[in-house]
């Protein structure tokens, strides 16, 4: 099949339009003038200064830290709530759950993230990473029910039934039968949480507290003033592994797929 | 969707398993997700007491019942009718509403041509379109808006592009214009709008397009009587995951939109952070909420009837 050439003008403008301004933020991340604006030159200066900056190794860390703990919250409890979903079609307030998985998907998170401080407030909780990671799981874990679920639905229930048959405990027939086989699934959840977390920038400045910034906050801060160049270094450094880390999981899947495909081919 | 397990339900560890299945994820969205509404609703009712907590009225449990009486008596609706009255509210909600429906058609005039051409393209670079337009998505929304101040800036890449080809004398104004959250928003949310519209064009049949154009129809025709209303679920669902998040967006207004750019987002962390006005915080959110009832009930419809149509 070849594309005509109305398809082709609309691909190469669709993906200009998508990549060309990161394009240029990672262009002028290595700019040696302050001026962000004006190229003078080649420097790495900017990714000097950053590693040298002590706030934002410090939010960097809190980041990573809510983003592990809240990720690994949020695939725990949305591979369960998938599983209710999925597999018990009758229970009292099934439609208000149901309702509170899609709702944290779309519902702005302005209104999100004054909620839940004005729940920690009335709770009388101490605000910080604890209360971050636990915002950030709440919504997360929607996410993870959603990805999840779609996967157990193709999922032979029949397989599972046999492993119950042949002796299996409900918990063995779980993690034997079913995990292996929504476990790509369940993996892309974690990641998906742990990005979504990463980025959060509105919620966690509402259920943080002083003693927690994290970096999207801090870089939010800096950038309110202006565009900055160390900014860019480390949007510059943030891409990049991102980058990294979508084209490994997508050679990983794809040879899993591979895999499976053998395995039920042969 | 069948009940294959109900044969076991009888048995008392299973029963117990599931309830305890049920019950964890339940408790926590009731607990974090539901009750934190339920607490909005009363603030917003109450009266700010120096914009600092604890708000009257307070529950005074040691009161009992009385107690109870007692908070609910004292609500009104004052924040209320303060939204009404100042139209710096009514004009904020109307703009939100007004950015976001123009953006998303925006982003559908983008986000359609994108789609068509990815399932039109040979089988073998489909994934790869797919991984280029999911990219994007994984990169941080803040860095990828912020992307934007350098370009559109009055010194900005695009003015210097602009001015060095001869094509305009002095810098355009775009940062700081509702111009530029049109782009951030089209920007940030292309991903949302051509990913369900490249799914349903995907799985579109391509022997009715033939059938129609061997009828008779022009390429025009059979692209606006077949293609058009089969793809119309990816629309859908794709303009519905651009608008409603995009009428409650914060990030793109405050930094491409600056002060000219009224957004009811940006005044609810204003009225929060910088005026401290809880209780009216509040009632901007519960009104907020009430305003995309309706598009998120019709996305939630959409999403399960879908849902229902593939497993069938």
């Amino acid at each position: 099949m070849k594309l005509s050439r109305f398809n082709i003008v609309s691909l190469t403008l669709g993906f200009a339009f998508l990549y060309l301004p990161i394009l240029v933020l990672v262009i002028y991340s290595f700019n040696a003038s302050k001026l962000v604006t004006v190229w003078a030159g080649f420097s790495t200066r900017w990714y000097v200064k950053l590693f040298h900056d002590e706030a934002f190794l410090q939010a960097a860390l809190v980041t990573l830290k809510v983003a592990l703990a809240s990720a690994s919250i949020a695939t725990v409890l949305g591979t369960m709530a998938a599983w209710v979903l999925v597999h018990i079609s009758r229970f009292p307030g099934r439609t208000l759950f149901s309702g509170m998985i899609f709702a944290p998907l779309v519902i702005p998170d302005v209104i999100l993230g004054l909620s839940l401080l004005l729940l920690f407030i009335a709770m009388n909780v101490d605000r910080g990473v604890t209360t971050i990671i636990i915002a950030h799981a709440t919504f997360s874990m929607c996410y993870v029910a959603v990805v999840v679920s779609s996967r157990l639905i193709t999922f032979d229930r029949a397989l599972e039934e046999a492993a119950l048959d042949l002796g299996a405990t409900p918990f063995q027939a779980f993690s034997l039968v079913t995990l292996p086989v929504i476990a790509p699934a369940v993996v892309s959840g974690w990641l998906l949480s742990f990005t979504l977390s990463l980025d959060d920038l509105v919620i966690a400045s509402f259920v943080s507290g002083p003693a927690a910034t994290t970096l999207p906050m801090r870089v939010f801060s800096q950038i309110r003033l202006g565009v900055s160049p160390e900014i860019n270094a480390l949007s510059t450094i943030l891409i990049t592994l991102v980058t990294i880390g979508v084209i490994t999981t997508s050679i990983f899947s794809k040879r899993s797929a591979l895999a499976r495909t053998d395995e039920t081919g042969g | 969707m069948s009940d294959t397990a109900s044969g076991r339900t009888g048995n008392p560890g299973e029963r117990l398993r599931r309830a305890l299945l049920i019950a964890v994820p339940y408790l926590w969205l009731g607990l974090f997700f539901l009750a934190p509404f339920v607490i909005v609703l009363k603030i917003s009712l109450s009266d700010s007491v120096l914009a600092i907590p604890p708000y009257t009225p307070t529950l005074d449990l040691s009161r009992g019942w009385e107690g109870v009486v007692a908070m609910f008596r004292a609500f009104d609706l004052e924040n209320y009718v303060w939204l009404t009255e100042d139209d710096l509210y009514w004009r904020a909600y109307l703009s939100s509403l007004q950015i976001a429906a123009l953006s998303t058609l925006l982003t559908l005039l983008a986000g359609y041509p994108i789609a068509y051409a990815m399932s039109r393209a040979p089988e073998r670079w489909r994934p790869i379109l797919l991984m280029l337009v999911i990219l994007p998505f994984w990169t941080s929304f803040l860095i990828r808006v912020y992307a934007w101040m350098g370009i559109l800036g009055q010194n900005g890449f695009l003015n210097q592009l602009l001015m060095g080809l001869g094509l305009i004398d002095s810098p355009l104004v775009i940062l700081g214009t509702p111009v530029a959250v049109y782009i951030g928003i089209v920007y940030a949310y292309l991903p949302f709008m051509v990913l369900p519209i490249f799914s349903s064009l995907d799985r579109l049949d391509r022997s009715l397009i033939e059938a129609a154009l061997d009828l008779g129809c022009s390429r025009l025709q059979a692209f606006w009587l077949v293609t058009w209303p089969l793809s119309r679920p990816g629309i859908i669902a794709g303009c519905l995951l651009v608008f409603i998040p995009a009428v409650g967006e914060f990030v793109i207004p405050s930094l491409l939109g600056g002060s000219r750019t009224l957004m009811i987002g940006k005044v609810l962390w204003d009225e929060f952070f910088a005026n401290r006005d809880w209780p009216l915080a509040s009632a901007v959110a519960v009104v907020l909420l009430l305003i995309l009832v309706l598009p998120i009930l019709l996305f939630q419809r959409h999403a399960e009837r879908q849902q229902r149509r593939a497993d069938e």
